[in-house]
């Protein structure tokens, strides 16, 4: 895998305290990302994803232990040399009325521009090469404040690009998102950790997303302990259990997700296969029931079946059969 | 614009209470050609510093006004308004006092050379104290909204010192301080301006040589510090550049009000920019030209009365606010 782009030793995270003490969040945390990886930060709110990104980005000092940006110490970088290890795209307010989008994206040439910021040729062909892979060449002379949230997102995303780093964190980019827009920024985070080789440190509440996308998940719980491991590896060892344990909230290994209905009311026996078995099973979860795929079952079965593009359920309870043309005809008779 | 600039100029100086052609005063202003003696009295000891004081005053509050929005990312933010002119006014006052005179242009003028150094010192020590207290303050305030009500408290403790020395003071030193405060463009001759152009020169440099940093504060001081760019340091110049720039001006004009939050508005709305490469000159050339417009009227052309110079500057100032406030949200930003 060769050499790491980020380590870190013995590193704890947390904040100093005025009476010159400090406060530790979490630690010592021995964690490495490689070029070309992403790595998803989950965890409750609270349990210091956001320390932990902050302080690796060199935003803030760590409590003890060491950071290594491809293999030197991050406390001994001057910050125009951090400048170009590390990019960031953070949850602070960027919409300033004057600034446009392409401005925005320049900025990220800092490091590289000479005293007075003009833009050599190198800087400009950087900056069309951020655009193009981020996609955001349509909007490039807008006003930052006229885009949308996911708009908005893709062109700080650009000005990461911009700065030409070999790593990129990024604090919580779907926060905030509608849906379609945080599965387009997870899809070009991957792809630019893949196509660019960039190695991508982001925070994210979408646990489904990250399960998706990560290369490895860093799993933290309030209790400050982090979980490192590839997604499933953490949803097999029982990690993601540990670290949402919240009253009445268990995660579903079974279907990777944190189910929001209680359960238990009435098991039903489910025979189908294919997008109806897997809808119908959500409809009849959400409704309070068990469903239960087990064949041996015998009682209150049901079963869809599909004959020239028409969909029947039918159920058999007690010994009697009844059919329904549709899901909610079916919902509502039981 | 430029042209706007030269009609400006010799309008200023060539409307006043006494009637000079302005086909004469170009033929006094470029050649040696001696014409109406009293004329070229008038123009080269009154009216030729005036316009100058008026450039310099205009630059000066201008530019420190755009630093100011910037370092505060809030478009309310002037040197009038966060009580910066009011820190100058205290430090004016103290030297008075400690010399057991009265503040007012005049005794400036009375005190010579190194007087007048003391008392830019002062005045600039002054604007810094407060900037720096509003700077400490607004570190860990994240709301613009409060670290203006802040500044303006600040700037009315400082006031309120001011009145409480001038309560034990005689009633002809208090009327000379009111003039004072009502700003003034005349009266700056000679040495004065020669040092009040000094002084205004390097803190306009300071500025423009800080054009970068400022750009990089824009998008807020974590983006700024991801980019390399140390922000304490980056935080002094401007603290620097704009106490010399409102103090240094303050000291010899009076606290000269609206022109410090106007002008960046404006620049940024005929320009179209928010590079402050460029609008730091654009600041000097917007300020200028509305300060020399501000003189025009304050001469109220045609009579023989002379207005002060803050009454006009407020009445032009106050509907450009308003507009910041209500008006397009485009102007809205900083």
């Amino acid at each position: 895998m060769g050499q790491p782009i980020l380590q870190t030793t013995d590193l704890t995270i947390g904040y100093h305290t005025r009476s010159n003490q400090s406060k530790t969040i979490a630690g010592p945390l021995n964690l490495s990302l490689y070029p070309g990886e992403m790595i998803c930060v989950l965890g409750p709110n609270g349990c210091g994803k956001s320390t932990l990104l902050r302080t690796v980005a060199g935003l803030q000092n760590p409590v003890s232990g060491t950071v290594r940006l491809s293999e030197k110490n991050m406390a001994q970088l001057k910050p125009e040399e951090l400048a170009r290890q590390i990019s960031l795209v953070l949850t602070d307010n960027v919409r300033n009325g004057n600034l446009d989008v392409y401005t925005v994206i320049a900025l990220g040439r800092y490091p590289y521009s000479g005293w007075l910021g003009i833009l050599s040729g190198a800087d400009k062909a950087a900056i069309a090469h951020a655009v193009q892979v981020t996609g955001t060449s349509d909007f490039l002379s807008r006003k930052i404040d006229s885009l949308s949230d996911g708009e908005c997102q893709k062109v700080m995303l650009a000005r990461a690009m911009a700065q030409d780093t070999p790593l990129i964190i990024l604090d919580e980019p779907t926060a905030h998102l509608d849906l379609p827009s945080r599965i387009q920024l997870m899809r070009l985070l991957h792809k630019l950790a893949k196509e660019n080789h960039k190695a991508i440190l982001i925070s994210t509440h979408e646990l489904d997303l990250a399960l998706q996308v990560a290369d490895q998940i860093w799993l933290m719980d309030s209790t400050g302990h982090l979980a490192a491991g590839l997604p499933e590896e953490l949803v097999l060892d029982g990690s993601f259990q540990r670290a949402f344990d919240k009253d009445g909230i268990s995660f579903d290994t079974a279907t990777g997700t944190f189910p929001v209905h209680d359960t238990g009311k009435e098991t039903l026996t489910l025979r189908a296969e294919g997008a109806a078995a897997f809808w119908t099973r959500k409809a009849l979860t959400r409704k309070g029931y068990v469903v239960s795929m087990d064949d041996q079952l015998q009682s209150n079965v049901v079963t869809i079946v599909e004959t020239r593009g028409i969909t029947q359920w039918t159920i058999e309870k007690q010994g009697q059969k009844k059919s329904f043309n549709s899901l909610s005809e079916f919902l509502a008779a039981l | 614009m430029l042209t706007l600039f030269v009609t400006a100029f010799l309008l200023d100086v060539a409307l006043g209470s006494v009637h000079i052609p302005v086909k004469e005063v170009v033929r006094i202003l470029f050649t040696t050609d001696a014409g109406n003696e009293s004329w070229i009295y008038i123009i080269e000891k009154i009216r030729l510093p005036k316009a100058l004081t008026a450039i310099i005053v205009g630059c000066g509050l201008s530019v420190s006004g755009l630093q100011m929005q910037t370092l505060f990312r809030n478009p309310l933010a002037g040197p009038s308004v966060l009580g910066i002119t009011a820190g100058a006014s205290l430090g004016v006052a103290l030297v008075m006092f400690s010399l057991g005179s009265l503040t007012s242009l005049y005794t400036i003028r009375e005190l010579g050379i190194s007087g007048s150094w003391l008392v830019i010192i002062a005045s600039s020590s002054g604007a810094a104290l407060i900037m720096l207290v509003i700077v400490t303050i607004s570190s860990s305030l994240k709301d613009n909204v409060i670290v203006l009500i802040v500044g303006v408290m600040i700037g009315n403790i400082t006031l309120s010192l001011i009145s409480i020395w001038q309560y034990f003071s005689s009633p002809e030193l208090i009327k000379d301080y009111l003039i004072w405060t009502f700003g003034s463009l005349g009266g700056v001759t000679g040495n004065q301006l020669f040092l009040l152009t000094v002084v205004v020169t390097a803190g306009l440099l300071i500025s423009f040589f800080s054009s970068k940093m400022l750009d990089a504060l824009l998008l807020g001081d974590n983006y700024a510090r991801s980019m390399g760019l140390t922000v304490k340091r980056a935080r002094l110049f401007i603290v620097i550049s704009t106490s010399i720039l409102a103090g240094g001006i303050t000291a010899f004009c009076g606290p000269i009000g609206f022109i410090g939050i106007a002008v960046p508005h404006l620049a940024r709305a005929l320009f179209n920019t928010s590079s402050h490469r460029i609008l730091i000159p654009a600041c000097c050339l917007v300020g200028t030209v509305l300060m020399l417009v501000c003189d025009i009227v304050a001469q109220l052309p045609g009579s023989q009365t002379v207005l002060p110079i803050n009454v006009i500057t407020a009445l032009i100032g106050s509907p450009v606010v308003i507009w910041i406030i209500a008006g397009p949200r485009k102007l809205r930003g900083f």
